[in-house]
């Protein structure tokens, strides 16, 4: 009896050794194990918005001409690099001060990015993501909002001006504006609602490119004679397979700002997420071959971004049909803001402030439409909205417009007709010039010891 | 020796080639080229926005061949070349003052055998 009683004594206290460690609640109702799945499902998101960045330099590349691709190609690198770099120094600690020091506008926790022993443990966001991870997922957005205004300004901004432009936008106009809903600043405490940006994201980032696209001037022999004339892109396969990478990021984009790994709202989310942007590629296609005459790939992809862009403000919390809705109308209008904008000559070689701008407003006004939750209301919305245009817009156009009259934010006339690539980087991307080509690279291993050469600067003059 | 010079619609190349090469004509150069002569240039969509694309990809030939052979390799390009559109294209006959193989430095007519 004694042996039987001992036995079953060992059983309970290994069986429980084992089980209970899983079963132990460690802080906020999260075991380490759904820690964990939280936070490796929130680095998996921060990956996938950093490969919104392929998505970008792909798409801009596509819509733009091949003598400008370097030039394209090397802001996109600047900007990600930039931002993540200013976003540890400074922009992490501006977007979430904690504290507000200026009513709940403005708030500072200091440079640099560190956390003590408990940003590591469930502590930290109830249990959803590290401090490290935490930095690292919102890093990605900072950046996404400035590559934005790239695509805007392709084809003819000067490359210093815009590198300055997008460092200061980074890691000071877009975090402090962030702060006011996400910092947990007046928007928030209005009630102000944009789930994962197209607000504090996409639309910043719109206002900056119509800041920029607008002082800077529209390209050369775009509108002629009052007439406007299409500069069509070099590579469309380029543009699909960045808008598909797009696509695939907002997985992350969306996904991730559950900000944790809860099955129910992730999976959801993605749901309506999937939905707003194949509605939108219908609407849009069938919006601009009833416009003209003929379906467009360029509108078609401009509208997945634009359904998209449009369910991000509120993809956790409008219904199934409300998220195709929002996705057919962002479709629609992001073909007549195209042609809207080529009316009132602002030159937009990619779409971009259609898609950002446009389609991240009526985002964020479709929450106050559609929304599940009876918090939301259409007209805080449209306050956040006046708010952010016009701070975002007025401080790119002040930045732009300091930057035009110092150092001038355009290159010049005869830059612009021979190509960024050569003007700026001494380089194409591509072998533009064909049969030539054979030549020069039989002869330019060759040193240029003891023969004359001129240099492009002698060559323009 | 007669230079003839064949500027033909880019899908007609191949049956050009195939047509030359039945009366003995192996050897020429093709290059791609752009023009229009009275064929009207097309328009094109971009975004909203319609544009006039005037100047056409055609191929052009040219090959050098000696004097008899001249009358028959325009009549085959002719024949092999022609749609019945406009935009077929116009062939230019040349005349040649040398010919010369780099390989063995022959001239005039035995070059070009």
């Amino acid at each position: 009896m004694k042996r039987k009683f001992l036995n079953s004594a060992l059983a309970v206290v290994v069986a429980g050794s084992i089980l209970l460690p899983g079963l132990a609640l460690a802080e906020d109702g999260v075991t380490p194990g759904q820690f964990t799945a939280n936070n490796v499902w929130m680095m998996l998101a921060a990956g996938l918005v950093f490969i919104m960045h392929l998505g970008f330099a792909t798409l801009e590349s596509g819509l733009t001409r091949a003598k400008n691709t370097t030039n394209i190609l090397f802001k996109n690198t600047f900007i990600v690099s930039a931002g993540i770099l200013t976003y540890a120094l400074m922009g992490f600690n501006l977007m979430y001060p904690g504290d507000f020091s200026l009513g709940s506008f403005f708030g500072f926790a200091g440079f640099g990015i560190a956390t003590d022993a408990a940003g590591n443990t469930p502590a930290y966001a109830s249990g959803g993501y590290t401090y490290w991870t935490d930095f690292l997922f919102q890093a990605m957005f900072a950046a996404t909002c400035a590559t934005i205004v790239s695509g805007a300004v392709a084809e003819r901004v000067k490359l210093s001006a815009f590198m300055i432009f997008s460092i200061i936008f980074v890691a000071l106009v877009y975090p402090i504006l962030g702060s006011w809903k996400w910092g947990g600043g007046w928007l928030d405490a209005m009630g102000f609602y944009d789930f994962a940006g197209s607000t504090l994201v996409h639309s910043v980032g719109g206002w900056g490119a119509l800041a920029g696209a607008w002082l800077l001037g529209p390209r050369i022999g775009k509108y002629v004679k009052g007439q406007m004339n299409p500069i069509p892109g070099s590579n469309m396969p380029m543009a699909a397979i960045g808008v598909f990478l797009l696509w695939l990021g907002w997985f992350g984009f969306n996904g991730g700002s559950v900000l944790s790994a809860d099955p129910e709202l992730t999976s959801f989310t993605l749901v309506t997420t999937c939905l707003a942007a194949s509605a939108g590629a219908i609407a849009a296609m069938f919006t601009s071959w009833f416009a003209f005459g003929k379906p467009d790939l360029s509108m078609a992809l401009n509208g997945i971004l634009a359904g998209l862009v449009g369910i991000t403000a509120g993809a956790d919390t409008v219904g199934i049909a409300s998220s195709v809705v929002i996705g057919v109308v962002a479709g629609a209008i992001v073909v007549g803001s195209v042609i809207f904008f080529d009316k009132i000559k602002i030159d937009d070689p990619v779409g971009a402030i259609s898609v950002h701008l446009v389609c991240g407003i009526w985002g964020t006004l479709a929450v106050g439409i559609f929304s599940t939750n009876p918090e939301h209301s259409l007209w805080v919305q449209a306050v956040g909205v006046v708010a952010y245009g016009v701070f975002a817009f007025g401080s790119a156009l002040a930045i732009f417009g300091v930057l035009k009259v110092t150092m001038g934010i355009r290159v010049t006339e005869g830059e612009e007709l021979e190509g960024l690539d050569l003007a700026e980087h001494g380089g194409h991307a591509y072998d533009l010039a064909g049969p030539t080509s054979i030549l020069e690279s039989v002869t330019s291993a060759s040193p240029a010891v003891g023969r004359p050469t001129t240099t492009l600067a002698e060559e323009r003059a | 020796m007669k230079k003839i010079e064949a500027i033909i619609k880019p899908f007609k190349l191949d049956d050009v080639k195939n047509a030359l090469g039945e009366i003995g004509v192996e050897g020429m150069t093709v290059s791609e080229v752009r023009g229009f002569g009275r064929q009207r240039g097309h328009t094109e969509m971009y975004r909203g926005a319609e544009y006039v694309v005037e100047f056409h990809p055609k191929v052009k030939i040219e090959l050098v061949v000696t004097d008899d052979q001249a009358e028959k390799v325009t009549r085959a390009v002719c024949d092999a070349a022609g749609t019945n559109k406009i935009g077929d294209g116009k062939i230019f006959v040349f005349s040649v003052v040398d010919a010369i193989r780099i390989r063995t430095g022959e001239r005039g007519d035995a070059a070009l055998a």
